[in-house]
């Protein structure tokens, strides 16, 4: 059994056996086609398995949410977007939503309401928040109780919502010492990747914004530098990368950090 | 009594002229779009606690002790107007003398703040002119914006000054026993002043004294006006923008309904919506009256500080893009046109727009982290020009650079802003094992 493979539930499949789960897991376009944030989504989904959470993703029914293109100007094709994934979600009696992007998060919460779609909207690391703060995650691995992290805050998740201390209470609560960057929390440096930045070559400069926030990390002497959203996590690898430290120090997700704590 | 009519006449001008131009940029301002923000009790706790105590000037606590003093001597010393103006009007001498002993611990106090402002300003011009603080020098600071900052200070020093100085030739008057300067008791600086002057003759302390005191009251009709010319109105506008901004999270984009409607109707052709309220324009902005309004009290009410520049990860990294100029561009951009709106209405048109001042490079140099949003003391959101602006590149002029219209295509076609078909969005769930390997 050890090493069974482990099926994820598609809400199609629920819905014809009859089930209504109580969450819907949006894995979202990075999580489903980037082949580093796969691993996120891999991760974090045997979290939930493991913790027997009522859940289900959408599978080849999931859409974008529309968010890059609402944020470079594209408000048509935003609302077009919103409006399916609002239809697909409520035809599945949607009402609780894990996201592990801070951009979905952000665009459920906080506009997706307008247009008709309301959910409880739930970042994965306040999800994994909930779990620790219940008592349901017991640390197998303690190799972190060693480690020096440094937690890079989304701007999705951090100023445009604040929320500071979700990921880096996930980070303490596996017994890990958290070490600050110079710039953090509502102060943060973004990763470079936001307002549809992800999709284009950057705007002409000195510098490359991802390089700035990758030094400022290494500055910190961590271990390892932990993120929670997809763009600042493929933002922070070719920083390291850039700076060739990518042997050194590794970018993992807060899920990962978890799903490694646990023995997943 | 001529002195009597002249200041009577210059105080109603001074004032006259003050009150129209904040009632001209009042106008200025409603030449954009309305926009209906609900009262709410925390709106005020907002603006107590951001433009009164001003909390996020304290990110930097030095920084926001010194601009307390300027704030609080600001409004401390202007108590001291109420006496020049009556005095001015009736021709009385220190008509609050009759306070008597608390008299001279009001002065006293006018005249700690008038030194603590003094310093203050001259700390102030040495951070700009001297250290020449990085956001005092980046590219929108141009030579009038850096001016207008020199300028502000020095006001301010010469119109405090000038109160210390009067007080000071009045307090050698007193000790003199001078019939009209009546002893008042000890002002606390000022005192320590009157060695300066201390060998000078009865008529010419008088002199000094009318000088110091006409200095001021027709400084402070003059600078109040300039104010209202200068980023200095910040003062009295950084309050209304506190108390208007939105509450929603900053990740918030304000929805464009009238896009709703024909979203709804091309997805479902027999939808039941309703049929549009106002005639519809243009998408997004790209001139300053096609924002709301909130944005244009923005950029009344921004005192061009830089923070939110610095802050900016695009312009760290040195791109075109700086919040600051977006905001300062949008002001000058309404002073330019706001008359002439007012008079042509819609017809209005100069063959120029906030887009010929803003280039698309700095547009799509943004990231919309809100690094800039957070950072404003007075909650100035450039970051809400920004993206009417975009939306107008994209809605209206089809501009939006090429690998986003390759996004927006992805988008549209798969359902991702990737090449990837929706087949694949299961491929991660495969061989999905309890251990990894």
């Amino acid at each position: 059994m050890e090493n069974s493979e482990l099926k994820v539930p598609v809400m199609a499949d629920l819905q014809a056996a009859g089930k209504s789960p109580e969450y819907l897991f949006w894995v979202g376009c990075a999580g489903a086609y980037d082949d580093r944030y796969k691993k996120v989504t891999q991760a974090f989904a045997k979290i939930l398995l493991h913790q027997n959470i009522d859940f289900g993703v959408l599978g080849n029914e999931e859409r974008c949410t529309g968010d890059p293109a609402r944020r470079a100007g594209n408000e048509m094709l935003f609302q077009m977007m919103a409006l399916m994934n609002i239809e697909v979600m409520d035809s599945y009696n949607v009402k609780k939503i894990i996201t592990i992007c801070p951009h979905c998060y952000n665009v459920f919460k906080n506009e997706y309401p307008e247009l008709g779609g309301n959910y409880e909207v739930i970042h994965h690391t306040q999800f994994l928040k909930g779990l620790i703060d219940e008592g349901k995650i017991k640390v197998k691995n303690n190799e972190y109780i060693t480690k020096l992290i440094t937690y890079h805050d989304p701007c999705y998740m951090g100023r445009a919502n604040e929320d500071y201390d979700s990921a880096r209470d996930v980070i303490t609560g596996l017994g890990a010492k958290l070490v600050e960057m110079k710039r953090n929390k509502a102060s943060a440096l973004c990763c470079g990747a936001g307002g549809g930045q992800m999709f284009k070559e950057a705007e002409e400069g000195k510098k490359e914004v991802f390089i700035e926030r990758t030094e400022e990390a290494l500055d910190t002497k961590a271990d390892l530098i932990a993120s929670s959203c997809p763009f600042c996590m493929v933002m922070l690898t070719d920083g390291l990368k850039y700076k060739n430290k990518e042997e050194e120090i590794y970018n993992y997700d807060v899920a990962e950090i978890v799903a490694n704590a646990l023995g997943l | 009594m001529i002195e009597q009519i002249i200041f009577t006449l210059a105080f109603v001008f001074g004032i006259g002229l003050f009150i129209y131009r904040l009632y001209r940029i009042y106008k200025y301002i409603k030449i954009a779009k309305p926009l209906k923000l609900k009262y709410r009790f925390q709106r005020i706790v907002r603006v107590l606690k951001i433009a009164v105590v001003q909390s996020k000037m304290f990110k930097n606590p030095l920084v926001g002790f010194l601009h307390a003093i300027l704030f609080w001597g600001f409004i401390i010393v202007n108590i001291e107007m109420l006496e020049i103006v009556v005095d001015g009007i009736f021709g009385t001498h220190r008509s609050l003398a009759f306070l008597g002993d608390i008299y001279p611990l009001l002065i006293s106090a006018f005249e700690v703040f008038a030194l603590a402002v003094v310093i203050t300003c001259v700390v102030f011009l040495i951070r700009r002119n001297v250290i020449r603080l990085k956001r005092f020098w980046s590219k929108e600071m141009t030579t009038w914006p850096r001016t207008d900052a020199n300028i502000i200070l020095l006001f301010e020093i010469f119109l405090m000054s000038s109160i210390l100085i009067m007080n000071t030739a009045d307090g050698i008057l007193q000790s003199r026993g001078h019939e009209y300067f009546p002893e008042l008791g000890v002002f606390l600086v000022s005192s320590y002043l009157q060695p300066l002057f201390a060998g000078m003759s009865d008529s010419s302390l008088i002199f000094i004294e009318r000088l110091t005191w006409w200095f001021h009251i027709i400084g402070v009709l003059v600078f109040m006006n300039y104010i209202t010319f200068s980023k200095h109105l910040h003062m009295f506008f950084s309050f209304f923008n506190v108390y208007y901004t939105k509450f929603d999270p900053l990740g918030k984009i304000m929805n464009m309904p009238s896009i709703t409607n024909e979203v709804k109707l091309m997805l479902n052709p027999s939808a039941d919506v309703p049929p549009p309220a106002e005639e519809m324009s243009q998408f997004g902005a790209k001139d300053a009256q096609d924002l709301y309004w909130k944005n244009l009290l923005d950029a009344f009410s921004c005192t061009e500080c830089g923070r939110c520049t610095s802050a900016c990860p695009a312009n760290i990294t040195g791109k075109k893009l700086s919040p600051r100029k977006i905001v300062m561009d949008l002001r000058d951009r309404v002073e330019e046109i706001g008359s002439k709106v007012l008079k042509q209405g819609k017809e209005f048109n100069d063959g120029k727009d906030l887009l010929s001042q803003i280039s698309q490079e700095e547009l799509w140099a943004c990231t919309t982290c809100n690094a800039c949003t957070e950072e404003c003391p007075v909650n100035i959101d450039p970051l809400a020009i920004i993206l009417e602006l975009r939306r107008f590149l994209v809605l209206e002029k089809g501009s939006a650079p090429g690998p986003l219209n390759t996004m927006f295509a992805n988008i549209e076609n798969n359902g991702a802003p990737w090449q990837y078909s929706a087949e694949d969005r299961m491929l991660w769930a495969e061989n999905l094992k309890k251990k990894s390997s």
